[in-house]
């Protein structure tokens, strides 16, 4: 399973976004959601959102080894985190994310929760259940 | 614990930089909900009688309600309260978007704002730190470029609302803007930041919200958002959004042309929301959490140059197009663009222009005074006005004071057609044969403003239909016979606590005006964020307390309030609907006074009016009662 954007059809409502914190974190805050919509405007006037593509690119460079590939998702291992954000940086799509509540940082479980909620078919759960 | 809100009060006096936090009180939150409850009963509470809305001492109060920021539909709406520099009045005008969510997350409901600033400021917030900074670089600049000078400045994940030069120059009807399309347009909110020389606020919020039973709250969130995809106006209503109702309000003779001299204008189709989509729109464009975005972003280009610009919306090709005969689409949004940067609101500033075009051609106003000539119709011309009245240049300074305020100045007759109720000018609904339409506007609280109760829909079709099934079901295609005019009021009075209990609870109405939306899921999702328990008609009286209350402080702060600032102008009771489906009706003076008898009788009002000690006492507002009596 993957998670794909389709950037056209994003309108900005960031319903996403608390989707992602209500299913991993039972909170109502968008700042520890595992994704990002970014609005350009005035110009060029439209939306990008920055999933997680489920790369790798942060289990490689951390340092810990404490980031691995289980069903599908790279999932951190809070036990063996240090909180030292090496895979925040090497994030190619942006999409670690850093909150002062949490001890390691906040990364997609491929959850589907955003795909759910998403009332315009912007983000999609390919290839699975 | 106050689940679903804050808890917190920030307060900021500008003039000594001061920032206060003060707990929510609980039974604030209980007897007036949110939103526009709160800034109903903080103006009431906070604001000395009889100050002048441009003193330091008059109030903005921006609020959110329980609902705002959470997962619940269009749970965006932010509420921005003062004395309004136009009415001087009650005034409270709300935005969607994203700033009141993000207001919520740094931790407060309520941001109270008093005094002015020594110099041009902005207001700093990231969560726990609150400070004014200077706002020297932007003053002077539009309210988009203005916005995006500050999230370059500050990053893209803060919020910000801005003013433009109206607000700056303290034209009375300029608005709020925020996320480059969205605003507080109305009752010149603008002007009154710009008066404490508050060019913006820009919010970061990284805190979560208390929530009674988080679990159920997710189940029934997602449940909600199934059931408004499952509506049928969730594919046929959404795509055009506000502008798709253009056809059908010309159809049934209600579309404002010509600075409201009839009510259908023959070419509607060309600026109608198909000319948005097929001419202008890249994207839609949402306000949080919603999930029928009636935002249009796009881009314009006319002979005057490309823009970007989101929307029109209905109002705006309402007065822009319709009022002002704007004849293309690309002419109106490049208009709402114009308004847009200068901070003005697109229904004032295009019914302003619109007053100013038709005293041309009485020749009450001349070419000399204006410095060029002006027609309906034209572009340039309205651009030209639009200009001279954000700047207060020449004619400008007079169009600057409104309709009411200019047309008393002007005399000659032009007070006739000067549209507007209470100092506020007519927003995109002719109303001379939909009487129920009629007096929602009369007796909105803030003036000539149709959200407070649409009625339009039932003076047509006589039901409670959603506007996706008045549009479905289409427009006249002949001439329409003359509106029963009694037995209107009951319905009014139902849609005006309608209506605003969204705006206390802090979501958008749209969901359930336009789609359908059952109240019903209101009740279970303000239950699962809030842990009480309030069936829909207990939530309803807490709304009508609400109108009680806005009505007291017109009483209290304008000087001989009452039956007489309830009547719209000349224009709707002397002169028939020259041509369209409504063709000869109007509606007569004493029709009028059915309207406003049958209102008042209803709401527990005297002959003039007024609110009964009685009614004020039944609603929960002794306290008011007490003071309205002894005049302090």
């Amino acid at each position: 399973m993957e998670l794909r954007a389709v950037h056209e059809r994003c309108s900005g409502c960031r319903a996403c976004e608390l989707a992602c914190a209500l299913a991993n974190f039972r909170e109502m805050n968008p700042a520890k959601s595992a994704l990002g919509i970014e609005g350009r405007f005035p110009a060029p006037g439209d939306y990008r959102v920055h999933l997680c593509d489920q790369c790798g690119a942060c289990a490689e460079a951390c340092p810990e080894d404490a980031i691995a590939l289980q069903n599908e998702a790279y999932l951190i291992d809070p036990d063996l985190c240090t909180g030292c954000l090496t895979c925040v940086d090497a994030c190619p799509h942006g999409v670690m994310y850093v909150h002062a509540s949490t001890e390691t940082p906040i990364k997609c479980t491929l959850c589907g929760a955003c795909a759910e909620i998403c009332p315009r078919g912007a983000i999609v759960m390919e290839g699975g259940a | 614990m106050l689940y679903g809100y804050a808890g917190t009060i920030l307060e900021v006096n500008l003039t000594s930089g001061r920032a206060t936090k003060t707990p929510l009180p609980e039974n604030l939150a209980r007897d007036y909900i949110g939103g526009r409850g709160f800034v109903a009963r903080l103006l009431w509470e906070r604001l000395s009688w009889g100050t002048n809305p441009f003193d330091p001492e008059n109030l903005i109060i921006i609020a959110t309600g329980p609902l705002s920021g959470h997962l619940v539909p269009a749970s965006g709406k932010t509420h921005f309260g003062t004395k309004s520099p136009a009415t001087g009045g009650y005034a409270d005008s709300n935005m969607g978007g994203h700033f009141g969510p993000a207001l919520k997350y740094a931790g407060y409901d309520v941001l109270l704002l008093t005094g002015r600033a020594p110099r041009p400021t902005y207001l700093f917030i990231e969560d726990e730190t609150v400070e004014l900074r200077s706002a020297e670089p932007w003053w002077g600049q539009g309210a988009i470029t203005s916005e995006e000078g500050l999230k370059n400045e500050l990053g893209d994940e803060f919020r910000a609302i801005t003013i433009g030069p109206a607000g700056e120059n303290l034209v009375r009807f300029a608005c709020i803007s925020h996320d480059f399309g969205r605003q507080a347009g109305r009752a010149g909110v603008g002007a009154v930041m710009g008066s404490k020389n508050l060019k913006a606020i820009a919010v970061k919020g990284t805190g979560g919200l208390p929530v009674f039973d988080v679990e159920g709250l997710f189940k029934k969130s997602r449940e909600a958002y199934e059931k408004v995809k499952a509506k049928p106006g969730f594919t046929g209503w959404t795509p055009e959004g506000t502008a798709g109702i253009t056809d059908w309000v010309n159809e049934v003779g209600a579309f404002p042309t010509r600075n409201f001299q009839t009510s259908f204008f023959p070419g509607y189709k060309n600026i109608n929301g198909r000319a948005v989509v097929e001419h202008l729109k890249i994207t839609d464009k949402g306000c949080f959490c919603c999930p029928t975005p009636c935002g249009k972003y796009g881009k314009a280009k006319t002979g005057l140059g490309e823009v970007y610009v989101e929307g029109p919306e209905y109002e705006s090709i309402a007065i822009l197009g319709g009022d002002c005969t704007l004849g293309s689409i690309e002419e109106v949004a490049y208009a709402n663009y114009v308004c847009d940067e200068l901070g003005l609101d697109t229904i004032s500033a295009g019914g302003v222009a619109a007053w100013a075009m038709e005293c041309f051609e009485k020749g009450i106003i001349s070419e000399e005074q204006v410095g060029r000539e002006i027609r309906f119709g034209d572009l340039d011309s309205v651009v030209y006005l639009l200009e001279k009245m954000a700047a207060r240049e020449g004619i400008g300074d007079l169009l600057a004071e409104g309709v009411m305020r200019a047309s008393a100045t002007l005399g000659h007759g032009s007070e006739e057609f000067a549209m507007h109720v209470k100092g506020l000018e007519w927003t995109g609904y002719e109303s001379r044969n939909a009487p129920g339409m009629m007096l929602a506007y009369m007796t909105a609280d803030i003036g000539a403003h149709h959200n407070r109760a649409w009625a339009l829909g039932h003076d047509v079709a006589g039901s409670a239909a959603s506007v996706h099934d008045l549009i479905s079901a289409g427009g006249s295609k002949g001439k329409l016979a003359k509106a029963t005019v009694a037995g209107k009021a009951g319905r009014v009075i139902e849609l005006q606590h309608i209506r605003p209990l969204f705006d206390c609870l802090g979501v958008c109405r749209l969901q359930y005006m336009e789609l359908g939306f059952e109240v019903e899921n209101y009740e279970e999702l303000f239950f699962r964020v809030t842990g009480r328990k309030m069936s829909w008609d207990e939530l309803l009286e807490v709304s009508e307390r609400v109108w009680h209350l806005t009505r007291a402080f017109s009483i209290r702060e304008v000087e001989g309030f009452g039956r007489e600032s309830d009547y719209p102008p000349p224009r709707f009771f002397q002169e028939p609907i020259p041509d369209g489906p409504n063709e000869g009706h109007y509606l007569s003076r004493e029709e009028l006074d059915i309207l406003l008898d049958e209102y008042y009788a209803g709401r527990g009002w005297n002959k003039d009016g007024i609110p009964t000690e009685e009614t004020l006492r039944r609603v929960g507002l002794c306290d008011v009662a007490e003071q309205l009596a002894q005049g302090r």
